[in-house]
């Protein structure tokens, strides 16, 4: 099969970009990974009842939904990409797995729109079953209507933070607190420096300070300021910890912001930069969203973040200029198209220079104490890897063969952004010239079995070989 | 453990988590499953680290983190299929959840 548009991912960027190149008359394609369109901001969105405790952010969700839906674009939803060969000339082959087989598709454009994923937390104890992240409580909400049983407490920063501490207290279940790990001085830093962000981003900050207004209006205590966070407990979380205070709990949920998601990107050897700003990698590309591959485009929180409202425009630019490179429409009419759709973005990314330094992660968060697990997957800590770089393990991917740090089923998914800061760190050298792993294919595991079902017929094969592997 | 919140979807989907039946709302992953069952973990890794704490021949116990894919900590038995993410699989009626216990062994068939 070939195809003009492929697009990973069925967030707002990839939503959107999908509609509108169908639109544009481009043969479209979305796949994902998820059984149901939204991405993870609006996970659940199609079947959230009216009164949703998720809130208004939460429902114009559905509108993205209806035109993918609407569109004359292919949506396989439950579709795993697990390598890409890109072309001489453009865009590539897709390998994609779902339902136990396997099958290839090309694609003369590529979008990828895969979004963002949570900056990992390595405090002490964070492996400890009961300590989860601020989205997974939040996307527990979203697709099964949970909440928290006893006690939960949310630690970290950023806007998520407070949106989950927010929604859960409006489902019935009050966090006991929110431990805010934001230092004072960002506060200073961030309103000195970026007055006139605050001003243009006026309508962002308004929802950020009704956030807070929300949650003590509500009467959950918001402690600032909080330092050494660590987990409590033996066999599962039993309490936390910082600087001064300790508080019992059943559940404690994570968050310092949200980083792109590389693992495609980088695995294709696209050009990133270090974003000191985001304090994280993310692929460098130009005002359409293009990449230093032919015809490979990123859109969305994947290329920068900047939200949702962001995304869905970003995704809406790169479907443009995939229909101009494609001949659907000249260049001319792409630049008038965008026009609109570039101011609203400008909007979008008013107030994010204001968040990124007020949200700035501490230096503790990206290189954590030695007796920290940084590899989850393979139990890692981070004074191993500080030994392993007196031992002359300079870089990431050397790191793999010393530690096996980033070897295990998440392929350096979670540790990758640790791992970095703490050879930086360790070292004496800017994250920027450490560089980060490099993942290799497939994406995600997958068996030889789904492997061996090669452009077998999907129908014939029990659909228990589904997402598992060796 | 989590709860369905006080005016959620009725809960219509009956699967088994670790041979005890729990009923989750259309929408849940198996994960989610896991967590309305109450366990408070779900795998154990591969590595003998557990031992030190205690626990004899096993790694270290871990229960869902992300939710949405990314951290591999809830691979679980599902219908006879080791290693597979549970929260990227929808609960589905009868479903059989279990544990994953370290590595999954070579299928012999």
């Amino acid at each position: 099969m070939t195809v003009d548009l492929a697009i990973i991912g069925a967030g707002p960027a990839g939503m959107a970009a999908a509609a509108l190149a169908a639109e544009l008359g481009l043969d479209t394609l979305v796949v994902d990974e998820a059984d149901t369109p939204g991405g993870q901001i609006y996970r659940g969105v199609e079947h959230a009842p009216e009164a949703s405790a998720l809130g208004a952010d939460y429902l114009p969700g559905r509108r993205l939904v209806t035109q993918l839906r609407e569109s004359t674009a292919r949506y396989r939803p439950g579709t795993t990409v697990w390598h890409i060969d890109p072309g001489a000339s453009g865009g590539g082959i897709l390998s994609l797995a779902a339902a136990g087989y396997s099958e290839t598709v090309a694609a003369r454009q590529i979008l990828i729109a895969t979004g963002a994923i949570e900056r990992p937390v390595p405090i002490p104890g964070w492996t400890l079953p009961g300590v989860m992240t601020a989205g997974a409580a939040q996307l527990l909400l979203k697709t099964a209507d949970l909440v928290p049983e006893g006690q939960a407490v949310l630690a970290g920063q950023g806007p998520l933070l407070y949106l989950t501490a927010l929604q859960l207290t409006r489902a019935g279940a009050p966090p006991l607190a929110v431990l805010e790990t934001t230092p004072a001085a960002n506060y200073h830093a961030a309103t000195a420096r970026y007055v006139g962000e605050l001003w243009r981003g006026r309508r962002d900050l308004g929802k950020g300070l009704a956030l807070l207004f929300g949650l003590v209006r509500a009467g959950v205590a918001v402690r600032r300021g909080v330092r050494r966070l660590r987990v409590l407990g033996r066999h599962r979380v039993e309490g936390v910890a910082w600087e001064g205070g300790e508080i019992a709990v059943d559940h404690l949920f994570l968050h310092e912001g949200v980083i792109p998601n590389t693992q495609i990107s980088l695995a294709l050897q696209i050009a990133h930069r270090w974003d000191e700003a985001q304090r994280c990698w993310r692929p460098a590309v130009d005002e359409w969203g293009r990449t230093s591959l032919p015809g490979i485009a990123i859109a969305g929180d994947g290329a920068e973040i900047a939200g949702a409202g962001a995304a869905a425009l970003s995704g809406r630019l790169a479907a443009l200029d995939a229909a101009a490179a494609l001949g659907r429409i000249d260049e001319e009419d792409r630049d008038r198209r965008a026009r609109p759709i570039r101011s609203g973005l400008a909007r979008e990314r008013a107030i994010r220079p204001f968040l990124d330094a007020l949200y700035r992660p501490a230096d503790s968060v990206l290189s954590p104490a030695d007796a920290v697990i940084a590899c989850r997957c393979e139990e890692v800590s981070t004074g191993q890897i500080r030994r392993a770089v007196q031992l002359g393990a300079s870089g990431p991917n050397q790191m793999k063969a010393f530690l096996r740090c980033g070897m295990g089923p998440c392929q350096g998914r979670v540790c990758g952004p640790i791992v970095g800061a703490v050879i930086a760190a360790a070292r004496g050298v800017a994250i920027a010239e450490i560089g980060t792993f490099r993942p290799r294919a497939p994406y995600k595991p997958i068996t030889v079995g789904t492997l061996a079902g090669v452009e077998r017929d999907p129908h014939q094969i029990a659909d228990n070989e589904q997402d598992s592997f060796a | 453990m989590f709860r369905p919140r006080p005016d959620s979807r009725h809960a219509t989907i009956c699967v088994e988590v670790e041979g005890r039946l729990v009923r989750v709302p259309a929408g849940a992953s198996a994960a989610a499953a896991v967590l309305i069952a109450g366990l408070s973990s779900i795998r154990e890794t591969p590595l003998p680290t557990g031992q030190a704490r205690g626990l004899k021949g096993h790694g270290a116990e871990r229960g869902p983190y992300c939710m949405m894919g990314i951290c591999f900590d809830c691979l679980a038995e599902i219908d006879g299929v080791p290693n597979r993410q549970s929260c990227m699989i929808a609960a589905r009626p009868g479903m059989r959840i279990r544990r994953q216990r370290g590595a999954r062994a070579v299928a012999m068939k």
